[in-house]
């Protein structure tokens, strides 16, 4: 029992912990209003507040610090300069490390610990008041325990309340006088009235209401105590609850109220967007007011930014553009199950059509026409499944960004990550297993792409290296790029260090991207003396093992004095793909269409000889190498000049092109992606493999790798880049 | 003395007895999770001759051994006849193939021997001990050290 709330409670504070990053990146941006502030006061905040109740002393002791030192940020009694900022991002990586160590067990630096607690309290005055924060007992009793974290925040927050009675409510001898007493009794109160929609006297109806109420109430009491007052009238009256935070997201409230669905922001998806017609009137101070159909989810997020998430009523909910949308928490296994279910289901939507294709029916149409809208169906499911698993990238670069610091502050250079595409969605798993190889470019990035300042400022660059992290969707895949403006890879010293480690012959010829790429060798480390930051033994292949893993690639490219780019290729999904059934010698394979640009069927007099075994295709011109997949997997001994009869034209990420020569196509379909991984280890030529329709695995090949193998074992390295030059 | 010690570590006495390439193996029936009548499997390419390929066990991608190429015995001729025994090691299923499964045996563990000593490495790391039934050999498998590692296969 205790154990499941604690896990709660650190489920918590990671969302707490990305809270308090984003708010201080935000504040380092310069954005430094009250509301930017108080919402990074919040995380630390409740962090102390859980933390006390487990009795996490040392976390909680931290956090006070930190906490006084905002508090007094928050007051306007201290000021924001780049020193306090500074500390802050080392104390909220430090508070971040400690409820690691509360979690997992084991101890922090407690050198670093004292440190940043001294200084913290270099800033807290000497008559700030005690700690005293009792532990609660752990123990059965306390099953309740979680509701200290949705209750820690005492601070005084201003709620704008907007009221509007329906008739009805007067009709069950309901009286607003009595809700407003009972507002008071929270905390200081202001009622205004607005009889804005009050109409002419002739138009008036009888016993209808037009009067509303414009109610500011500044209070400690959290959200839930204002909604207690109006209980007895819920459903009989139109009501909305702001902050001040929400005040920047008012739109014209009126009209919101004229129109006979509420017009939300466009943010907010769940809302029907209805054109207004009427004109709107002139612009009251009042929160909007929207109509929307909000789902009550019973397990909300309970962080404290679910104050300002738009409370669910049955009539009236409101529409704010930047809250948090509801959520629910669902354990991730049970998501797995339901997507390896969808997995089966699409393999035996293949198992089903093959069935029906071997049946000797005369008439199968119908059949497969409701199949086809099986198909679609568990198509949907499946994007649908996808889409929960899917997450923003956002909290994966804002740890980077941590990452950044510590290896600027260990190097002694200065660098500054810039994050784009922050709400880029990518597999959960991706993302996790993302975190290790984008560490070590960051590490790299900062300890031999960026200069020293002095250096940096002797080549005119600005004294602050700037490091570039950008995701974005590309055409079925994503692709994250960690770009430097540093030195460029010195390619003289990496070619050298190749030859001296054994990597390549010494009279090797090498183009500039080949030699680029030499650092993804196991081996490779270009640190001269091992720095503690990136040169651990472990070289970038660690980063190409990791992504190649996920099914992905990575990419280095450099320009010397300006910088090098790392771009990590990946796939959108894990578990689904479509990809082109093929027959190679015999056996049954799978192309990924996204490699595929062309498919062609060849004839003799579009091969051309190149060469003692290299071939040319002529397409519409241009030529392009042809790669025999069977003698590149090593299932054809004879690579006799047999034309295999079906090209598939495919292009690199480096922009190769090559074709892919292949026995027949047999189908385009979707393929559920089944791991080699523990299963055979890495395969040359494959990315994985699939189950087809008729129970049989069949290869997933990956075109990228069979291109490079056959093309760095037969062909030239110039006719290599010759019919390069001639295809693009 | 140190091998009969760990001959104790067998405390299960069922074993399921089997042949490859005419010799008789077993195997301690618990490892087993099943046995299958051989069905043509799907070729790793550059995999070495004692990996068959990968197969189909309901949903789940496993690669099937040939017993008798890794224990350095000729390349099984792979038929229906044939059956992949299924076992789980380090947690994973993995397929080997045997010419034909003899039965199950009931073994005492104090009746395990300790492999004697021969000239082959490769067989004495493969064999945990010998027993004798009617009048047979049958050598139990050290499946740990048949299959190492998952990791191991295609390399």
């Amino acid at each position: 029992m205790t154990g499941s709330i604690m896990d709660t409670f650190f489920e918590e504070c990671e969302e707490l912990l990305e809270a308090m990053d984003a708010g201080l990146a935000a504040i380092e941006e310069g954005d430094q209003d009250a509301e930017t502030v108080n919402a990074v006061f919040r995380a630390v905040h409740s962090i102390k507040g859980g933390a006390g109740a487990f009795g996490l002393d040392e976390l909680v002791a931290f956090a006070h610090n930190f906490e006084t030192v905002f508090d007094d940020v928050r007051s306007n009694k201290l000021e924001l300069d780049e020193k306090l900022i500074q500390l802050l991002f080392r104390a909220s990586d430090h508070l971040s490390d400690l409820v690691t160590c509360a979690r997992d067990g084991g101890q922090v630096d407690s050198a670093h610990h004292d440190v940043l607690i001294k200084a913290l309290a270099e800033y807290i005055d000497e008559d700030e008041e005690e700690l005293v924060f009792e532990p609660m007992g752990v123990g059965a009793a306390f099953e309740p325990a979680a509701l200290p974290l949705l209750d820690a925040v005492e601070e005084e927050v201003t709620y704008d309340i907007r009221f509007h009675p329906l008739k009805e409510m007067y009709a069950t001898g309901n009286e607003p006088y009595f809700l407003f007493q009972a507002l008071s009794d929270l905390g200081e109160l202001s009622v205004s009235l607005d009889e804005n929609e009050l109409p002419g006297f002739d138009a008036m109806e009888d016993g209808e209401n037009y009067l509303s109420w414009e109610l500011s109430l500044t209070t400690t009491k959290p959200r839930s105590s204002i909604e207690a007052v109006f209980e007895f009238v819920e459903g009989l009256c139109e009501l909305s609850i702001t902050t001040d935070g929400d005040a920047e997201a008012e739109v014209d409230a009126l009209a919101a109220l004229n129109a006979a669905f509420g017009v939300g922001s466009a943010e907010e998806e769940n809302v029907v967007d209805v054109p207004l017609e009427q004109p709107a009137p002139e612009p009251v101070e009042a929160p909007a007011l929207a109509e929307v159909e909000t789902v009550e989810v019973p397990e909300v997020k309970s962080d404290p930014a679910s104050e300002n998430t738009p409370v669910a009523k049955k009539d009236a909910a409101k529409a704010k553009s930047a809250g948090p949308k509801p959520t629910l928490r669902v354990e991730l296994d049970r998501v797995d199950k339901l997507i390896n279910a969808v997995g089966e289901l699409i393999i035996n939507h293949s198992m089903l059509a093959q069935q029906i294709a071997n049946l000797d029916a005369s008439d199968t149409r119908d059949v497969e026409t409701e199949l086809e809208g099986f198909k679609t169906l568990a198509r949907d499911i499946q994007e649908g499944v996808m889409a929960i698993r899917a997450q923003p990238v956002k909290p994966l670069f804002q740890r980077m960004a941590r990452i950044v610091r510590e290896a600027s502050a260990a190097t002694g250079k200065s660098a500054k990550l810039v994050t784009v595409g922050e709400a880029t969605e990518v597999d959960k798993t991706v993302i996790e297993r993302l975190a290790d190889p984008l560490t070590h470019i960051l590490r790299n990035a900062v300890d031999h792409g960026i200069e020293t300042p002095e250096d940096r400022a002797a080549t005119g660059k600005e004294k602050a290296g700037e490091i570039r992290l950008t995701a974005a969707h590309r055409s079925g895949s994503v692709c994250i790029e960690v770009k430097d403006d540093g030195a460029g890879l010195n390619r003289k010293k990496i070619r050298q260090i190749a030859i001296d480690k054994g990597l390549i012959p010494e009279n090797a010829e090498l183009n500039d991207n080949e030699i680029d790429n030499l650092l993804f060798l196991p081996g490779f480390s270009t640190a001269s003396e091992i720095s503690n930051l990136s040169g651990r033994g472990v070289g970038m292949d660690v980063v190409k093992n990791a992504v190649t893993k996920l099914g992905g690639r990575v990419n280095i490219a450099s320009t010397p004095g300006r910088g090098s780019t790392f771009s990590i290729i990946l796939p959108l999904t894990l578990a689904v793909m479509d990809g082109m059934v093929v027959s190679v010698a015999g056996h049954t394979m799978v192309v990924p269409i996204t490699a595929i640009v062309e498919t062609m069927r060849g004839n003799d007099d579009m091969i051309n000889n190149l060469g003692a075994d290299g071939t040319l295709l002529s397409i519409r011109g241009s030529f392009v190498p042809i790669c025999d997949v069977a003698s590149s997997l090593g299932l054809r001994r004879d690579t006799t000049n047999e034309p295999a009869g079906v090209y598939l034209l495919v292009e690199t990420e480096n922009g190769d092109r090559c074709a892919l020569a292949v026995d027949d196509i047999h189908d385009q379909r979707q393929v559920v992606i089944k791991s080699l991984d523990g299963v055979c280890g890495n395969v040359p030529g494959v990315s994985a493999a699939t189950i087809l329709g008729d129970g049989k695995i069949a290869m997933i090949l990956d075109p990228e790798s069979i291109v490079t193998a056959s093309s760095s074992a037969a062909v030239f390295d110039t006719d290599r880049r010759m019919s390069n030059a001639i295809a693009s | 003395m140190q091998l009969q010690a760990e001959a104790k570590h067998v405390d299960h006495s069922e074993f399921v007895s089997f042949t490859v390439a005419g010799q008789a193996f077993c195997l301690k029936i618990t490892q087993i999770r099943e046995i299958r009548r051989w069905q043509p499997v799907t070729v790793l390419p550059h995999a070495p001759a004692d990996v068959l390929g990968v197969m189909n066990l309901r949903g789940a991608v496993i690669p099937i051994y040939d017993l008798s190429a890794r224990f350095g015995l000729e390349q099984t001729d792979a038929s229906e006849r044939n059956v992949v025994i299924v076992v789980s090691v380090h947690d994973k299923p993995v397929g080997l193939l045997a010419e034909s499964v003899s039965e199950i045996i009931s073994i005492d563990p104090d009746d395990i021997q300790e492999t004697p000593q021969v000239d082959s490495r490769n067989t004495m790391d493969f064999i945990q001990g010998i027993i004798s039934q009617n009048d047979e050999m049958v050598r139990i498998i050290n499946l740990d050290a048949v299959i190492s590692s998952p990791e191991q296969v295609a390399q």
